[in-house]
């Protein structure tokens, strides 16, 4: 039979605030084991959460930005389970009334507009890590991540392939960074989901049941983790049996889900009102506040660099879905000076390739949007040829200092424009290259191009082609 | 001159007039701990060499002219649930008995920078779960009115030391009349401040939404001299905060009580009370009636049910608080474990007492899927019920006296195989914590046996002050004195 895939995903995002969630430790990653700690995010006997007001204007902040209502008044709630990594027992969470809810989301899939419901967003505490070392018979464990705020982004069961999950993470991801309120840095655990998938038999209406993954850190990880559960419950359903609702986890190493514990043995969390913290009122100015302070987000940025700078859709996608490079981008188009569509080629051709091969970022470069801007009005003035602002390129990339013309000074990489020089140029081609003129005049006139390149290479790429051109056409 | 017989605001007066030195007072009661502790049994760790070392700085203070905090130089006792920095905080329980934090809790640095010297660490039942102090893991404090009774509890070792002038301050918590049952048993004064007036910081939690510390003294005055020194607003308690009182309550002490309505709710007379406690109380209305005071009856109908809702918030939240016991971190662990699961359970087996245990099933069981709406929703909805009595009592009272308990202090294992009969000791405090009010227990006369009889005034939200007036006045009537009872001053 053939199947519909019906996906809903739980993102959890680790927020960049200065300090954690409920003490006044450093919210940092990478510190030295059970360094960043106290008395309160260890739980211990007689301590007391304070919330860090932060924490809720970045998730407010979220809200907004997907479009969510939200709850002016709110609550925090114990969740209760037992683990070595929860020194308290417990994790602060939110239950019945979330910060933000009922919210959306579009993006574009295959160049169509897709809009995937927002659920809620709610604050919570995250826990420490378990450390299994080979050389200890046991386990360690790790409270430097206790406490670190995060928030929890659940959607509706609206996702129909692994495709639109897969956009759909990268426009979240895209969000929380333009937002500047996670630092979504994958490796670190700093962006986790957990994964709902069922199906249902393709036209219907009714879902089937679900069967949630945990353990899911990477976006390719999530589609591979969906295919691999598409297929495993279609081939359940076409030898007839139920799917059993299940909570699984994604072993990404070899590609499978495993059963983590059946329905049966879900965990009862007794969730209750957290004591210990009082209910969290936010004035409804305080709200719109917040509400002012949300950036241009992603899509509007494509719609607004299609139409202002027409650039095709899928140019302004991938500079507006990468905030460092859209950045970079209207940096680079202050002022006016250069083509939007230049800076596009080189940001997304030469500049994108070095990063994928070096693995970093644009701001791991030296390179700043005015000496790109700088290059770009050397090849727009004739000053240089494109394949010689190559090589600059390559030298601005990591030195910010050296001057871009004693670069092309002392390279030799101005551009000839002088016209005896190349009247020269030309002349000694056209004298090598008997066959060819004549070819033309009998009407090949597509061996002019060969000429060309012939008189660039004879001009060690210096000649200004344009103008080599021009002259070819006269003396031939 | 017997020191130990006097009250922290006359050993004040003697400390001001240079009559007396701290490390006298100090002597006295460490000599008072040495004679009485064997029988008494309040003390759990004492921590005498800072104490005196506290005394010594007082009185170098003292001779250097400076002017201190009242309370400069007054040996107080501290209940083993609040957290010492460097000095064992057990809450009784086997399962912290080496537990030493590398904090101290809010108030007892509040204490520490107004210069009280800190005696020790005293008795309570097993995290502050019971009403006789007999659910301690260590040992049995008795009261020092009857060595064969009980001296109420949690606060049982508190109230047993100010009453035995094992210490002339005590601090105590109060999650259902922890610190005016105790009080009520051991003839002295204890105060359950406001839920929010006194932080939490630091006192090991047993039920968060209805804990709070307060003062153990031997009279009104005392009690609104550490209450002062120990109330505000703590950024280290979200739950705290302040209501611009003036920073010392002895500063409302004067203020008169006639003009005053005093509400007798009906419903804390009635069947399960001793006659002779309920006619001592109407007694002490008598004297507010004297004082220029206005008594009439009022209602709170929900009353009878606040022990039950008080069992089942109270003990939702202890199975939270106390589930981070677990053996990892601090405290016992059990030596027999082949796995994680096995060193759980071994370990909360073996280091909780009964009492604790049954709480934590109780509270588990109401928070439980299904069952959550039928016992702990229940609970908070009957929690805003009764506030709205009060509230409605309030509108036309200054505050309320009833009994603090139902009856004197009951012999050493009368109760312990009958936990709801333990309980009831708790009928008349637990509807205050439930709805978050300040009370005052007080001594108010004595039985046939010559036991203490206790009562309690309930006042409104951060009315500690009329509370401690309205005390005030009625001990200056009756011509109150505190003394040492003779059993302890042997």
């Amino acid at each position: 039979m053939e199947y519909e895939v019906v996906i809903g995903l739980e993102i959890h995002a680790e927020l960049s605030t200065k300090t954690k969630i409920y003490c006044g430790c450093k919210n940092s990653f990478g510190s030295e084991v059970n360094s960043q700690c106290c008395p309160i995010c260890l739980g211990m006997p007689g301590t007391l959460p304070t919330l860090n007001k932060q924490v809720v204007e970045y998730a407010i902040r979220m809200g907004h930005a997907t479009h969510c209502t939200i709850n002016n008044v709110t609550k925090q709630d114990r969740k209760n389970y037992i683990y070595p990594d929860l020194p308290k027992a417990y994790q602060i969470s939110q239950y019945d009334i979330p910060l933000c809810e009922n919210g959306y989301l579009e993006f574009m899939v295959d160049g169509e507009k897709k809009r995937v419901g927002i659920t809620r967003i709610h604050i919570e505490e995250d826990a420490g890590k378990l450390i299994h070392a080979d050389s200890f018979d046991g386990s360690l464990v790790d409270f430097n991540r206790c406490g670190v705020p995060l928030i929890e982004i659940v959607s509706e069961p609206d996702i129909r392939s692994p495709e639109e999950a897969h956009a759909y993470l990268e426009t979240i991801r895209s969000i929380l960074l333009y937002l500047d309120i996670s630092d979504c840095k994958m490796q670190e655990g700093s962006l986790r989901c957990d994964v709902n998938v069922s199906l249902m038999p393709k036209g219907s209406n009714t879902f089937g049941t679900r069967c949630e993954m945990k353990n899911v850190n990477t976006f390719s990880g999530a589609v591979r983790a969906i295919e691999y559960e598409m297929a495993r419950q279609k081939e359940i359903l076409d030898a007839g049996g139920v799917i059993e609702q299940e909570t699984r986890r994604w072993n990404d190493a070899k590609g499978v889900t495993e059963l983590l514990r059946s329905k049966e043995d879900a965990q009862d969390y007794r969730y209750f009102p957290e004591p210990d913290l009082r209910t969290i009122y936010i004035p409804e100015v305080h709200v719109e506040e917040l509400k002012a302070t949300i950036p241009e987000l992603p899509n509007q940025k494509i719609e607004r660099y299609m139409i202002a700078y027409g650039l095709p859709q899928k140019e302004a996608t991938l500079i507006a879905e990468d905030v460092s490079r859209s950045h970079f981008f209207e940096r680079c188009l202050e002022g006016g000076k250069v083509a939007p569509k230049s800076v596009c080629n080189w940001l997304l051709g030469d500049i994108a390739k070095v990063l994928n091969e070096r693995g970093c970022e644009l701001g791991d470069l030296a390179l700043t949007p005015e000496r790109l801007v700088e290059l770009i009005s050397l090849i727009d003035q004739k000053t240089i040829s494109t394949t010689s602002a190559k090589t600059v390129l390559e030298c601005i990339l990591d030195d910010g200092e050296i001057a871009i013309d004693q670069i092309v000074k002392e390279k030799g990489l101005a551009q000839v424009s002088d016209t005896a020089v190349l009247e020269a140029i030309v002349a000694e081609v056209l004298a090598e290259n008997a066959k060819a003129v004549e070819d033309y005049h009998n009407g090949k006139t597509n061996v002019l191009g060969f000429l060309v390149g012939q008189c660039m290479k004879r001009s060690k790429g210096q000649g200004n082609p344009g103008l080599m051109r021009q002259l070819l056409e006269e003396k031939i | 001159m017997e020191l130990i017989q006097k009250t922290a605001a006359q050993l004040h007066r003697l400390l001001r007039d240079r009559e007396i030195t701290a490390a006298e007072i100090t002597d006295a009661v460490f000599a008072q701990i040495a004679a009485c502790e064997p029988q008494v049994q309040s003390y759990l760790a004492l921590t005498e060499a800072s104490a005196r070392k506290t005394a010594a700085l007082v009185d170098q203070k003292l001779a250097g002219g400076e002017d201190l905090p009242p309370l400069a130089g007054i040996p107080i006792a501290v209940k083993d649930n609040l957290c010492t920095e460097g000095v064992t905080t057990t809450c009784a329980s086997k399962m912290l008995y080496n537990f030493v934090p590398p904090y101290s809790a809010t108030v007892v640095k509040k204490v520490e920078e107004n210069l009280l010297p800190i005696t020790g660490k005293v008795n309570l039942d097993e995290f502050a779960m019971g009403s006789s102090c007999e659910n301690s893991h260590f040992q049995k404090t008795r009261n020092p009115h009857d060595l064969s009774r009980v001296p109420g509890g949690s606060s049982g070792g508190s109230a047993a030391s100010v009453a035995a002038g094992e210490a002339v301050l005590a601090l105590g918590s109060d999650t259902g009349g922890s610190i005016r049952q105790p009080a009520s048993f051991c003839g002295i004064v204890g105060l359950k401040p406001t839920y929010g007036a006194v932080s939490r910081y630091g006192l090991v939690a047993f039920a968060s939404s209805l804990d709070q510390v307060g003062p153990m003294a031997r009279s009104c005055e005392d009690a609104a001299m550490l209450f002062s020194a120990i109330t505000g607003a703590d950024e280290m308690d979200a739950t705290s905060c302040d209501r611009g009182h003036r920073a010392d309550y002895r500063d409302y002490l004067a203020r008169d009580v006639k003009g005053m309505t005093v509400g007798i709710p009906k419903e804390y007379f009635g069947e399960g009370i001793d006659e002779e406690v309920s006619s001592a109380v109407m007694q002490a209305a008598q004297v507010f009636r004297s004082l220029g005071a206005q008594v009439k009856e009022v209602s709170l109908p929900s009353s009878p049910h606040a022990l039950s809702a008080y069992y089942i918030i109270s003990s939702a939240e202890a199975s939270s608080n106390l589930a981070r016991f677990d053996g990892v971190k601090y405290g016992y662990r059990s030596e027999h474990y082949q796995n994680l699961q096995e060193m759980y359970v071994n370990t909360r087996t073996e280091g909780f007492g009964a009492e604790v245990k049954r709480r934590i099933m109780l509270g588990t069981y109401v928070l439980s899927s299904g069952y959550f709406d039928a016992y702990y929703k229940k609970g908070k909805a009957f929690q805003s019920a009764l506030c709205a009595e009060f509230d409605a009592c309030f509108a036309g009272c200054d505050f309320l006296l009833t009994p603090t308990v139902p009856q004197t202090a009951f012999k050493l294992g009368e109760n312990i195989d009958d936990p709801v009969k333990m309980y009831k000791s708790d009928i008349c405090t637990v509807p205050v914590n439930i709805a978050g009010l300040p009370a005052l227990a007080m001594p108010c006369g004595r039985d046939k046996q010559g036991l203490p009889i206790g009562m309690q005034l309930i006042g409104p939200h951060f009315g500690e002050d009329v509370l401690l007036s309205a005390g005030h006045h009625y001990e200056q009537a009756t011509g109150y004195q505190f003394t040492v009872p003779a059993i302890a001053s042997k």
